[in-house]
């Protein structure tokens, strides 16, 4: 133990203390621990560089996606990625870092991003095992984070969970659809989930013996359930909904425990988790580089319209000056 | 401690935001007031509607918006709350269900 926690508690490590026992909510201009901020920093632009990474996979079908309903759709979705980035750099702003600092972070690989955007999408298939098993796993994470104890994360979560429903539905769409198709289409359909079961189970992070931030987090009431938790939960809901789809989950030790009263799954392969997330998945290169040169090129656009807001502002105080 | 330091810190030393930020308000629908919804950033109030349109009303959220640049707003002092809020204390009898004699007489 540190002097630091041996000493006494201050007024203000009380009065943050008693916010987090009854279950209140933390708010930009309370005091808070710094551990407690620097971890609300890193787990809230994480989750926001998620979001605009997370945009690439799907992009990527836009313009090959079926029909022009579909194209909406992906389009749809794919903007409301970029918006959830945006409230969740709002929310981490809060705390004190600058956007600009959490782009810079992104960019030069600094920060992480959820490691299953570092998986490639090579079929129309992937769209909907996104939709279904990834933004599924994201929903069963997501629900309890609107009840974080950090205030601006928490609303800005409720938004996120509102739409995300959306996601979800209109990936096990697909699937339904292919699964009803051609024996070509279910095929694909069903390879898709055999790519994509694994890497949705492992977005819940490492197993609970191995997360060590996670039992502090769960003090904070930052998080509220376990990663093991929150994976079983996910994995009891999506076995009936494998069945109406008719896809087979990937995963022969997969079973109905009745003793458990859940379903019994496979051990996962941690150590591809751990090699994407050092930076060798199939897409980790791509995406960033795709990201920096959006950033780059687009830079332009960000230089003229402050330019142009300095130059009606200039034109405003002379107007007033006139007039004066 | 001086007022200054109670904020919350919005920009870190030594680094300057490319496009300020603004706070957004949205009005529902008619009759109603306008909600703060969020925050975001553009390097004009013109433009802040626009991505506060497209932001906070992809779903036919919102019939108007307010932007306000958010160094503009003044706020209460949060640790100064006790006493700044405590006239509104002790005072039940500024609530209807102080008065319970009432009770049974109808439309009362």
């Amino acid at each position: 133990m540190t002097t630091a926690e041996a000493s006494a508690p201050t007024p203000e490590e009380l009065e943050f203390q008693r916010l987090i026992d009854e279950d209140s909510r933390v708010e930009p201009t309370d005091w808070m621990p710094d551990a407690y901020r620097k971890t609300l920093v890193r787990q809230i632009s994480q989750h926001a560089h998620s979001e605009i990474i997370g945009m690439q996979p799907e992009g990527n079908w836009i313009t090959r996606a079926p029909s022009l309903k579909r194209k909406a759709i992906l389009m749809a979705k794919v903007q409301d990625e970029a918006g959830h980035g945006l409230y969740l750099y709002s929310a981490a702003q809060t705390l004190g870092t600058t956007r600009d600092t959490m782009y810079e972070q992104l960019l030069s690989g600094a920060a992480k991003y959820s490691s299953i955007f570092n998986y490639t999408t090579p079929t129309w298939a992937d769209m909907g095992s996104i939709g279904w098993l990834v933004d599924g796993a994201a929903i069963c994470n997501q629900v309890p984070l609107c009840r974080a104890s950090y205030g601006p994360y928490g609303r800005a979560m409720v938004r996120i969970c509102k739409e995300e429903s959306f996601h979800q539905r209109q990936g096990f769409e697909i699937l339904l659809t292919l699964m009803r198709g051609s024996d070509e289409q279910r095929r694909m359909a069903q390879e898709s989930v055999n790519r994509w079961y694994a890497p949705a189970l492992m977005m819940f992070g490492p197993p609970d013996g191995e997360s060590p931030n996670s039992q502090r987090s769960m003090a904070w009431k930052i998080k509220r359930f376990s990663n093991d938790d929150l994976r079983q939960r996910f994995v009891d809901m999506i076995v009936p909904q494998a069945e109406v789809l008719g896809v087979t989950l990937p995963d022969p030790d997969l079973g109905w425990n009745e003793e458990r009263g859940h379903n019994d799954f496979g051990e996962l392969d941690w150590n591809e988790f751990n090699e994407v997330l050092a930076g060798r998945g199939q897409a980790n290169t791509i995406r960033i580089a795709n990201r920096r040169a959006a950033h780059e090129e687009g830079a332009w656009v960000r230089e003229a319209a402050r330019a142009y807001a300095a130059r009606e502002d200039a034109d405003r105080s002379a107007l007033l000056e006139k007039v004066a | 401690m001086a007022e200054s330091e109670k904020r919350a810190p919005s920009v870190e030393a030594g680094t300057r935001e490319t496009w300020p930020l603004w706070e957004v308000f949205i009005r529902s629908s008619r009759g109603l007031s306008h909600v703060h919804a969020g925050s975001l950033h553009a390097p004009d109030a013109v433009m802040a509607v626009r991505n506060a349109r497209d932001l906070y009303t992809r779903r036919g959220e919102g019939v108007s918006i307010w932007v306000v640049p958010s160094e503009q707003i003044t706020t209460s002092d949060v640790d100064a709350r006790g006493g700044f809020f405590e006239s509104a204390e002790g005072k039940e009898f500024r609530h209807a269900t102080y008065y319970t004699a009432s009770e049974e007489v109808p439309h009362l």
